[in-house]
């Protein structure tokens, strides 16, 4: 049984591809419990950020520390990609994936799928290939195969970004009940209205850095850089 | 013309009678490719998909020369094997030469590049989409290879399915190693080549029908066992 993996604290990292820094040099904490928003403009390195903190970046410079080894904290975070990855297999058979790796037996990994499947409301579609959902169902699904392990943090990486106003409520309506439940979640978005109703945490990056951000409410009602104000009232950048 | 028209009625005579040293020798021609093929298999797909996953140095050396295998020429590999399974050879003690299994040693090395190549690009498709996923699933090397495999498996159907059909049409390296020995080495291709030198060109023509006839039943088979087509958008 793995403790609590919290808190993440990212230490002076850089992300740097052919010579050119994506992100950083930036430092950051994660911890306590509810709804952490990275904002930014396209290519303010959202996406690389939350790459970084899961692991899926090379740090050209600092470290991400969480307050147990890393390796046992792999288990217990999980990431849901802008285009979700659909595996080439049922709806049931892809949320149940994750625990077939843990060594579950199918049966009983295939049950505990269905009951994830059901929580984001994709109950009725367990035998349809992945492939064949709609968009927003891939990323019903994609968010269910994330949780169907029960992690202590989640990372979405523009979880709504191609769907429309249907499925994004109700995606942020599972991801309530996931906050509720204790998971810790880590999510990037260009939507600022999506960040104001969902956020209990701001992080504001502008070409790679970190330049805003903090507790919400303050942070909504009170940016301190242009930047983070003229985003946030849809300015368009230079 | 008049050749190939008889060589369809002596096919078909051939076929309605049960012809017993006909269905000898497909049946044996049967053993020899499928056995062949399921090895190749066994060794090529994980070796494709090990490729396709693994970063080392001569990766691409590798690569490349397992596509140049893809042409090997199966005279020379019958020769080689030949000389290995040979009494004076390193694995004569064997005593395998003019055997079926020496056969099926000989279609192994022809046919293991091609299903290992084939594999190798299905998988590293697949694998530059799964590679995101797999990974923060934090999934060991075997894992990420059984997943692959599995997810890719009709396209790997396909690979050995090019493995079956270069293996069942080959002659040259059989009929050095196993010898065309009746009621024990023979096999279609052997049979026609034999059935051709005598100027049987009818029977030769028969046997040729039978065997794309086969090859069409086999590939067919597992089309429709694995459901190849039944998700296919168009």
């Amino acid at each position: 049984m793995v403790g609590p993996i919290l808190p993440l604290r990212a230490e002076s990292i850089r992300v740097a591809r052919g010579g050119k820094t994506l992100l950083g040099p930036l430092s950051l904490e994660i911890a306590g419990e509810g709804v952490t928003i990275v904002l930014g403009p396209n290519g303010s390195g959202k996406t690389t950020l939350l790459r970084a903190l899961h692991g899926l970046e090379r740090l050209r410079e600092g470290a991400v520390r969480w307050a147990v080894p890393e390796p046992e904290t792999r288990s217990q975070q999980a990431f849901v990609f802008q285009a979700p990855i659909l595996m080439r297999r049922s709806v049931v058979d892809s949320i149940a994936y994750p625990l077939l790796l843990d060594g579950l037996r199918r049966g009983e990994a295939r049950a505990r799928a269905a009951d994830a499947a059901e929580a984001v409301g994709l109950g009725g579609r367990l035998a349809l290939q992945a492939t064949d959902l709609s968009g927003g169902e891939k990323q019903k699904l994609a968010i269910a195969r994330a949780l169907v392990r029960r992690p202590q943090i989640l990372f979405l990486d523009e979880p709504c970004a191609n769907l429309d106003g249907r499925a994004t409520r109700e995606i942020e309506a599972i991801l309530a009940t996931v906050r509720e439940q204790g998971t810790r979640i880590v999510m990037s978005t260009h939507n600022v209205g999506q960040a104001r109703r969902m956020a209990d945490e701001a992080v504001f990056l502008f070409d790679g850095r970190l330049i805003d951000g903090g507790k919400a409410s303050d942070f909504f009602d009170t940016p301190k850089t242009p930047e983070a104000r003229a985003h946030l009232q849809g300015d368009l950048f230079p | 013309m008049n050749d190939i028209l008889t060589g369809m009625i002596e096919a078909v005579r051939l076929i309605l009678t049960l012809d017993p040293t006909l269905i000898e020798i497909s049946l044996r021609s049967l053993e020899v490719t499928v056995s062949a093929t399921l090895i190749a298999s066994a060794i090529g797909l994980p070796l494709g998909a090990w490729l396709a996953i693994n970063r080392f140095r001569a990766r691409r050396a590798v690569i490349a020369l397992l596509n140049a295998l893809m042409g090997l020429p199966p005279v020379v590999v019958g020769l080689l094997v030949y000389v290995m399974l040979s009494r004076s050879g390193p694995l004569g003690v064997l005593g395998l030469l003019f055997t079926t299994k020496a056969m099926i040693i000989a279609q192994v090395i022809i046919i293991t590049p091609i299903i290992a190549s084939i594999s190798h690009q299905a998988i590293r498709e697949l694998w530059a989409a799964y590679h995101d996923l797999l990974i923060s699933l934090n999934t060991t090397r075997w894992q990420r290879i059984k997943a692959l495999l599995w997810d890719g498996r009709r396209a790997l159907l396909t690979a050995s399915l090019a493995g079956f059909g270069r293996a069942i049409g080959e002659v040259g390296a059989i009929m050095i190693v196993g010898g065309n020995i009746d009621n024990a080495t023979r096999v279609l291709t052997t049979a026609i080549a034999l059935e051709t030198g005598k100027g049987n060109f009818a029977l030769a023509l028969a046997l040729g029908f039978i065997l794309i006839a086969l090859a069409i039943a086999v590939n067919l088979a597992l089309h429709l066992l694995s459901k190849t087509e039944r998700n296919s958008l168009w």
